[in-house]
């Protein structure tokens, strides 16, 4: 990091938008086009409880025009800070949300996020779920972008039976860990193992 | 050498989080037409002004980058774009489908098997498939909502009646994950197998329309056929004239005013590598050697 940090709130967002961002969204849309593939992403230093990845993830698909929830403990002055600078997204409450972030226990119940409408399915919620850890054991995940089956450490099979019941409605996760994250769209299918 | 007059892909921060917003929700659900706020590019509509921002918002400094127009990379829709990009991204061109980690595409997908770590990006012109049947958006947006698609089989049908067999030999309409019914654009019939369980992640760009939509990897994608008339992916019964390429998608060339006409494969690419490995069609001879001044 070369330029002088003045206030916490002010450092770590990209330094070179353009290429950061650019590199950032195609590990982004590999994970979510190839669910439960864990990617590795950089550029982003938000404040804690903040993990790299979250941030990367704000700062390449939210802006002004996405209404953003804080769940749990990102709901702190710190994140609010660097959102309001770097991203400029209305904080609102979950039904509002576009994105939303936390820990999947911050996010419960995921019920109340917006699924879209059944002729814009695309209206609904994309949620950046903060894990404890990201690996390729647990449930076992099929569908669009999956050649046979994989497995990725998610915190919970019901929440994600729902939600591919409610298909081509539904939410949208990209889970979190450091700098790594991977996608599990409402596509995919997610069975206890 | 990179135009520093633009920002990096020419679309500034702000439109391309719009974009890929737009195609990750189209990846989210397999088929379906995310609207977006297309913008105005530099060049017609009808030149592929979806692709192009499909693609400017993909791409990254170490992709390297195949345009193709009907499957041939010298056509002027392809060099055009091929050289916008190399002047606002900066970044590396091929024309060997292998080596290309982003192909944008007009109206072809290519015979070399695409593989896992690449993206192809089709430029659409008519992105809904309901489109010619039921002219009113809100009307094919109920269907769709509905899956409502009786009115495809029935024009299907209706060829079979008319013609004996399913006419429509392009923008054959498919059915993704067994949900939405989507328009692949118009590549030829020949192609639609290749859409389906495909390696790569497809996307699909329509710029006047303002749509995005999304295949990701290893998605079914079955062309709508009947049982007594199942689907069939046609191409000229001829070899290649150039490379004697059985399996390939073939282009009819008049060759003089008395009927004469030769086929050719549409993907260039895959023409050359053939001949380059040493196979030989009906009409290949090596191009005369220019004699030294």
């Amino acid at each position: 990091m070369t330029h002088a940090t003045h206030s916490a709130d002010l450092s770590g967002g990209f330094t070179e938008i353009s290429h950061q961002s650019a590199r950032a969204f195609r590990e982004i849309l590999e994970a979510m086009a190839r669910p439960g593939s864990i990617r590795t992403v950089v550029g982003a230093l938000p404040p804690a409880p903040l993990s790299v990845a979250a941030g990367v993830v704000l700062l390449t698909l939210t802006d002004p025009t996405t209404p953003l929830h804080l769940a749990g403990e990102a709901d702190c002055k710190a994140v609010r800070d660097w959102v309001a600078f770097h991203i400029g997204a209305p904080l609102v409450a979950a039904e509002a949300a576009a994105f939303a972030i936390g820990t999947w226990e911050a996010l419960h119940p995921v019920s109340r996020f917006a699924i879209g409408q059944p002729d814009y399915p695309d209206r609904a919620a994309t949620l950046i779920v903060e894990a404890d850890r990201l690996t390729n054991h647990g449930p076992a995940l099929t569908g669009p972008g999956i050649e046979t089956a994989t497995w990725l450490s998610l915190p919970e099979t019901a929440a994600f039976h729902a939600n591919r019941a409610l298909f081509p409605l539904g939410f949208d996760c990209i889970f979190t860990c450091g700098d790594r994250l991977a996608g599990v769209p409402r596509s995919t299918r997610v069975e206890k193992i | 050498m990179t135009d520093q007059a633009y920002n990096f892909a020419y679309l500034d921060e702000q439109t391309k989080r719009m974009i890929r917003r737009a195609i990750l929700k189209g990846i989210a659900v397999p088929g379906y037409q995310v609207p977006f706020a297309s913008r105005e590019m530099p060049m017609p509509y009808g030149w592929g002004t979806g692709g192009v921002q499909v693609t400017a918002a993909c791409l990254v400094p170490e992709d390297r980058l195949k345009v193709i127009d009907q499957g041939a990379d010298d056509t002027t829709n392809a060099v055009s774009i091929r050289k916008f990009f190399q002047r606002t991204a900066g970044v590396e061109v091929t024309e060997a489908t292998a080596a290309a980690t982003l192909i944008q595409t007009r109206h072809r997908i290519p015979e070399t098997p695409l593989t896992r770590g690449q993206i192809l990006v089709y430029q659409v012109p008519i992105p809904e498939p309901l489109r010619f049947l039921e002219p009113r958006e809100t009307e094919t947006r109920k269907m769709h909502e509905l899956e409502e698609y009786g009115l495809m089989h029935v024009k299907l049908y209706e060829d079979i009646a008319r013609h004996g067999q399913i006419a429509t030999s392009y923008d054959y309409p498919v059915k993704v994950e067994g949900r939405y019914v989507m328009a692949p654009s118009p590549i030829p019939k020949f192609d639609n197998p290749k859409l389906s369980g495909n390696p790569a992640i497809q996307l699909f760009g329509a710029g006047r329309e303002q749509r995005i939509y999304a295949l990701p990897p290893y998605t079914s994608a079955v062309s709508l056929d009947f049982d007594d008339h199942p689907f069939q992916a046609s191409k000229a019964p001829h070899h290649c004239d150039l490379c004697g390429a059985k399996n390939s998608y073939l282009d009819e060339v008049i060759t003089d005013d008395h009927g004469g006409r030769m086929f050719v494969c549409s993907d260039t690419d895959y023409c050359a590598g053939r001949r380059a490995a040493g196979q030989k069609g009906r009409l290949w001879s090596p191009e005369p050697q220019e004699a030294a001044p």
